[in-house]
């Protein structure tokens, strides 16, 4: 098998414009996909059972459909209701959503590792379940979180990969448009997968250093 | 409400009545009687899993009898009115009941000012200098005024339990749980605790007190309390509980301690 090497000279730069579409995309995507996760993840504490079993219905949808079938769900069903968005940010909406789903389950899990003690002691100086987990557990459950969180946010930037399916012009679509042109399927595969492995290996590297910084109790 | 009267006549500032509880089909207390006058001691001792820690747990709700009441002054604990509590409501009765845990349970993420002032701040509404100053006051109280800045993780045991002291100090109780707050320390840590305590006593706070520190009970207890199966089986004072027992398994119980 022989390189073009031509292509692979053409396509990184073309590449890299893709890459830089994913890069925003998923960094808007797990802003408010945390956002959305940590209100969840706090509403899963709610004393409204109604409030309860809507999370975990949510939670439960989100986990238990294949996440192309939401990026289609989002990206027909919207303009439905009547709110036109562009490819990039149907796809904003659609990962925002999903990654709302698993933090969720992370914030709650994290809160929930907090040693009973903790919000026994709360209680017994007036505080109220909300202050509780405001001010005692939530604060105790960042560390726990920080690591489940990561790798949702590199579940986040291997799911962008299927945004191609409605034309946002990321990483994976860029290299699509190169190969219908080109026809050099295995070079730029190849040169995409080293793209997502490069991000998604400096994600892993901040998120260690991010841990390590975290105090420990 | 009808106030009880206590054993020495006075109106008393805790009334347990037919306190219940079960685990499952398991009667861990079993119509629970007492009552404790306000400046006084009580100290409760009894074998393990006799219900000591429910009977605490069940006085500030932090676990919720099956049946019986709890009268702090003339407010029923988890009541307003003959019905039940809200949770604020349920919250602002407790925070005027310290309580003082066996395992300390300091907050972990905040220092030993920290810990005592988040009540004062978040509870009382105070401003977070006025927290902050009363925390200090009551740290200094305890003898702990060097080490407000630390974390629990590098507190010993008795200064630790000491910080949990302070924490339930500042929310200015009316009344002082303690569930065996000496038997996970170090026995050179335990003297340290037991004096904050003693002091606390002789200022006239009003205290029930779980402890097997049978010499703390004698000299600071005003009665003592034998529990065991979940019901009390002798109540007296402690020079005659601990010199003439009367029940056989107080005697028994005793025997334990007092070779
Ligand atoms: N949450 C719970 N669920 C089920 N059983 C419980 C629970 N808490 C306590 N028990 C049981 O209730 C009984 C009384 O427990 P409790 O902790 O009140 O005893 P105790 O007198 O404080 O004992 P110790 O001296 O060991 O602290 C025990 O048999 C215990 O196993
Ligand atoms: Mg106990």
């Amino acid at each position: 098998m022989t390189i073009d090497w031509a292509i692979v000279e053409l396509a990184i730069p073309l590449l890299f414009a893709g890459l830089y579409t994913t890069v925003r995309i998923c960094l808007l995507s797990i802003v408010l996909g945390a956002v959305l996760g940590f209100v969840l993840g706090l509403a899963a504490f709610s004393r409204s059972a109604v409030v309860r079993w809507s999370v975990r219905g949510y939670v439960d949808f989100i986990r238990g459909t294949p996440i192309l079938i939401q990026i289609f769900l989002v990206y027909f069903a919207l303009p439905g209701l009547g709110i036109n968005l562009s490819e990039f940010w149907a796809g904003v909406v659609a990962l925002s959503l999903n990654a709302g789903g698993f933090i969720g389950e992370i914030v709650r899990a994290g809160i929930n590792s907090v040693e009973r003690g903790q919000s026994e002691a709360a209680k017994s100086i007036g505080m109220t379940g909300r202050q509780v987990l405001i001010y005692i557990l939530l604060p105790q459950a960042m560390r726990p979180i920080v690591p489940p969180l990561t790798n949702e946010l590199v579940n986040l930037i291997k799911g962008s990969a299927l945004l191609s399916v409605i034309s946002v012009y990321e990483l994976t679509r860029a290299g699509q448009a190169i190969i219908s042109t080109h026809f050099v399927p295995f070079e730029i595969y190849f040169l995409i997968a080293l793209y997502y492995y490069v991000v998604i290996s400096a994600v892993a590297y901040l998120s260690r250093l991010l841990e390590r910084r975290l105090p420990v109790w | 409400m009808v106030a009880v009267a206590a054993p020495n006549g006075a109106t008393p500032l805790l009334a347990v009545r037919g306190l219940t509880k079960r685990f499952g089909n398991r009667v861990v207390l079993d119509g629970i009687d007492l009552t404790v006058t306000p400046h006084e001691t009580l100290v409760v001792i009894g074998p393990s899993g006799s219900g000591k820690t429910t009977l605490l747990r069940c006085i500030n709700r932090l676990e919720q009898p099956d049946a019986g009441t709890v009268a702090v002054g003339d407010e029923r604990i988890g009541e307003r009115d003959g019905r039940p509590a809200s949770e604020t409501y349920l919250a602002r009765q407790r925070s005027r009941i310290g309580f003082v845990f066996q395992r300390f349970n300091l907050f972990s993420h905040l220092t030993a000012l920290d810990n005592v002032a988040i009540g004062p701040r978040r509870v009382l509404g105070h401003a977070r200098r006025a927290a902050r100053e009363i925390a200090a006051a009551q740290l200094e109280r305890v003898f702990l005024a060097e080490h407000m800045d630390k974390r629990p993780s590098q507190l010993s045991g008795g200064q630790q339990q000491r910080v949990a002291i302070a924490r339930a100090l500042a929310m200015d109780p009316q009344l002082f749980l303690f569930d065996e707050p000496t038997s996970a320390l170090d026995p050179e840590l335990v003297a340290e605790v037991l004096d904050v305590m003693r002091d606390l006593a002789r200022g006239g706070m009003t205290m029930m007190v779980v402890t097997h520190e049978m010499s703390f009970a004698r000299q600071v207890a005003h009665r003592v309390i034998f529990m065991d199966a979940g019901a009390i089986v002798e109540e007296r004072p402690p020079e005659e509980i601990f010199t003439a027992p009367r029940e056989e398994r107080t005697r028994r119980f005793l025997a334990h301690f007092l070779r």
